[in-house]
């Protein structure tokens, strides 16, 4: 399963870093990724192989949450077909 | 790669503007749980349901989490109880209704529909029974919704039926004097009613249904009007095509998480509700984008048009994202659900006869109106006749879910809080239509050619 995490908050050094240790930990792949800082606005979009990932859905979903709550930004973790049926014909 | 703008889009749409799932229905027949010792019936009623339905909540919320969309209900919808009532060989059937009670409360869903009857063109004994029960059995449940059809375009309307639900009505509004009249909140009387709508309180599983059946309504007026926003001072015909794409995008979810949902259950999908359904939070209003498209207040005139061209764009847009489109398949304009029309009706910026005429372009009827408490029967059944008469002559649904407020008077509100929301009680025409209604009979099916 392909899931895209994105990430939106306000800007602020490590954040891939942060994010990246936590993937790499859970043996997620990351196989794309596309970031951009619009008015101190940091938003990172990455589209990961999670089908090795060491814990569920839902307890990576947890952590990832949690992750964002302490670094004050918005983690979004979903699976990939729902942005595929909304935006490809 | 995905877009990321596309990506951050449908975050923007979760997050910022409330796009849902707002229903995964499971339709289940009860053909099989018929009986003529209710107590029996009741029983197997109870076991199919809870049996059928007991991962439907677990795999629903699983589903949210992967995919990140918010499955707001899970409910199910069953065969008229009526079916079920003929067999019964006991006058009271409200064992029934509290069987369903019980397993939808076992299966953890907030509604359950189809203690129905289809009486468009006569009455059988259970037919009678189920109407007569409907009173007692919503004033002792919380969570079963009960629906009379009682015309459809092909068999003109009963207005027998018609006639007795005015009292039907009034006397759940009564039962349930201590809480606003709630009953009727959970009653809706339908013309050319549909099978397989997921959306309550009018959901049944039709008879020309499979045993079990996954129907899924979409909702995101907080994203079309968001989108009606970001188009400025454009044409109409400009936003139509801005509509469209909107409703295309809601649905291919809602397409996708109905898909999902039908795997995992192992239940055969029915169909994609297209409704734009409002809900009383800020910013998930259908009235909402009727005024962002240029309205001052929703009923004010223009909103006839405004509605038929939002309706008209949502369903062209959605036509194409969906495998099967069925169920109401609309813009929703409940009064009480919906924080612009709450607005416009405690301003007394919309009229009770201007909501008449909006339902004549849109789905689905008077919906969530409370009216003054001490009005007749004959006036109810009035009510009813002339919103039934436009479904039937335009060949669609329309149905009345109206509220009689025991107690109150014109400007006094009704508070249910949560879903169902508040309402002003509105003014009716108190002229009397007490012959018309007594003539009782059929009125004949409309023509369908010479049409002007």
């Amino acid at each position: 399963m392909r899931a895209v995490i994105t990430v939106i908050g306000k800007d602020t050094t490590g954040i891939i870093a942060r994010v990246s240790e936590v993937l790499w930990k859970h043996g997620i792949n990351i196989l794309d990724i596309n970031q951009s800082v619009m008015d101190d606005l940091f938003a990172m979009v990455m589209l990961t192989d999670i089908s090795k990932c060491s814990v569920g859905f839902t307890e990576l979903v947890s952590t990832l949450n949690a992750l964002g709550e302490s670094l004050n930004l918005k983690i979004h973790t979903m699976h990939e077909d729902i942005f595929n049926s909304m935006h490809r014909i | 790669m995905l877009n990321s703008f596309d990506i951050l889009e449908t975050i923007k749409m979760i997050e910022q503007e409330h796009l849902d799932i707002r229903t995964i229905t499971l339709g289940i027949s009860l053909r099989d749980c018929c009986d003529r010792d209710v107590s029996a019936a009741s029983r197997r009623v109870y076991d199919k349901i809870t049996g059928k339905a007991e991962k439907l909540v677990e795999t629903a919320d699983t589903i949210a989490r992967e995919y990140g969309i918010p499955i707001i209900n899970k409910r199910v919808s069953v065969t008229p109880v009526s079916l079920l009532a003929d067999s019964c060989d006991c006058e009271d059937i409200t064992p029934l209704a509290l069987a369903l009670e019980r397993a939808a409360t076992a299966v953890g869903i907030d509604f359950i529909g189809g203690y129905s009857a289809l009486v468009h063109k006569g009455l059988t004994s259970g037919d009678l029974k189920l109407i007569n029960s409907i009173p007692g059995a919503l004033s002792q449940t919380c969570r079963v919704c009960s629906s009379v059809n009682v015309a459809t375009t092909r068999a003109g309307i009963n207005m027998d039926a018609v006639a007795m639900l005015g009292d039907t009505i009034l006397k759940a509004a009564y039962l349930t004097r201590d809480s606003d009249s709630v009953a009727c909140a959970k009653f809706v009387v339908f013309a050319n009613a549909t099978e397989d709508n997921p959306f309550m309180a009018g959901a049944f599983h039709g008879v020309g249904e499979g045993e079990c059946v996954i129907n899924v309504g979409v909702s995101g007026p907080g994203v079309v009007h968001n989108a009606v926003k970001r188009a400025g001072d454009c044409d109409l015909a400009e936003l139509a095509e801005i509509i469209k794409k909107c409703a295309f995008k809601i649905t291919r979810m809602g397409q996708l998480v109905a898909g999902e949902a039908s795997k995992r259950l192992n239940v055969p999908f029915g169909i994609v509700d297209l409704s734009l359904a409002p809900t009383p939070a800020v910013g998930d209003s259908v009235a909402d984008i009727l005024q962002e498209m240029g309205l001052e207040s929703v009923g004010a005139h223009g909103t006839t048009a405004a509605l038929a061209l939002l309706n008209d764009a949502v369903k062209k847009g959605g036509i194409m994202a969906a495998a099967h489109v069925g169920g109401l398949s609309g813009a929703f304009i409940p009064v009480s659900e919906d924080a612009g029309m709450i607005a416009a009706a405690s301003n007394q910026y919309i009229s009770f006869d201007k909501l008449e005429a909006m339902t004549s372009v849109c789905s689905v009827g008077l919906d969530m109106i409370a009216i003054p408490g001490d009005t007749p029967s004959e006036i109810i059944s009035a009510i009813i006749a002339d919103e039934i008469s436009i479904g039937v002559v335009n060949n669609k649904t329309t149905a009345v879910r109206i509220i009689p407020a025991y107690g109150k008077k014109v400007g006094d509100r009704v508070n249910y809080g949560g879903l169902l929301g508040s309402a002003p009680v509105m003014a009716v025409n108190t002229r009397s239509p007490l012959k018309f209604i007594s003539r009782k009979g059929r009125i004949p099916a409309p023509m369908h050619s010479q049409k002007n």
